[in-house]
């Protein structure tokens, strides 16, 4: 298994720990108010907010982790050169995560348009982010797998 | 349109010049070993630049490294 590979797999694995672990922590303080409310609309924005950072910094630690062990089991090093082949890899996965993102958002539309209530939006939105992620990933594991 | 099925000669120029590895080859036009693979497996078609980078590796004309093989509807 190659080295980009592996990455996939680190990648897909961690986006599923973040995101569950901190889904976890985060809705025990889920507002116990009208599901309208102003507060749960605020707990949804700080959700959103505060993911981004915590995944990215996450993510990275992650990484060099899993770029040490990698080092240490095989004696592989990251390539160092970012060839067309991989920027292509890289456009192809990116654009089916997108599609898989847009078909996210357009199921939150529709929760809104069947009359449930915003949280089934903000959850489908975040299902949506991760399945997206995902897709990406799968796709890089496919498209390197495969050559291409 | 016919799909054309481009095949390529790499492994028998790489085993030409006297065993060259993948290694050398990828470092000599700047891209990883494992594109380098996919090439040669037929599995990806690099972009003109490249295929001319990898002919002039060999010194040898583009034909001469990547020729249409068949072709199938």
């Amino acid at each position: 298994m190659s080295y980009q590979e592996k990455r996939s797999l680190v990648n897909i694995a961690s986006t599923i720990l973040i995101t569950a672990l901190y889904a976890a922590f985060m809705m025990q303080r889920y507002p116990a108010a009208d599901p309208y409310s102003r507060e749960v609309f605020h707990f949804w924005g700080s959700f959103f907010l505060i993911l981004i950072p915590i995944s990215i910094v996450a993510r990275i630690l992650i990484y060099i982790v899993f770029s040490i062990f990698n080092y240490i089991a095989t004696r592989e090093e990251e390539p160092p050169i970012i060839d067309e082949r991989d920027k292509l890899i890289e456009l192809r996965a990116g654009q089916l995560s997108l599609y898989g993102f847009a078909v996210g958002v357009m199921l939150a539309m529709g929760s809104l348009v069947v009359e449930q209530p915003p949280s089934v939006m903000f959850i489908i939105l975040i299902c949506a982010g991760v399945v997206s992620e995902i897709i990406s990933e799968l796709a890089q594991f496919y498209f390197y797998r495969r050559g291409f | 349109m016919d799909k054309l099925v481009i095949s390529n000669n790499i492994r028998r120029l790489r085993f030409d010049r006297a065993e060259m590895t993948q290694q050398q080859l990828a470092d000599s036009v700047g891209v990883s070993r494992q594109t380098i693979v996919a090439i040669e497996k037929g599995n990806y078609s690099p972009s003109l630049e490249l295929a001319f980078r990898i002919a002039q590796a060999f010194k040898v004309p583009l034909e001469a490294v990547f020729f249409i093989e068949n072709s199938s509807s």
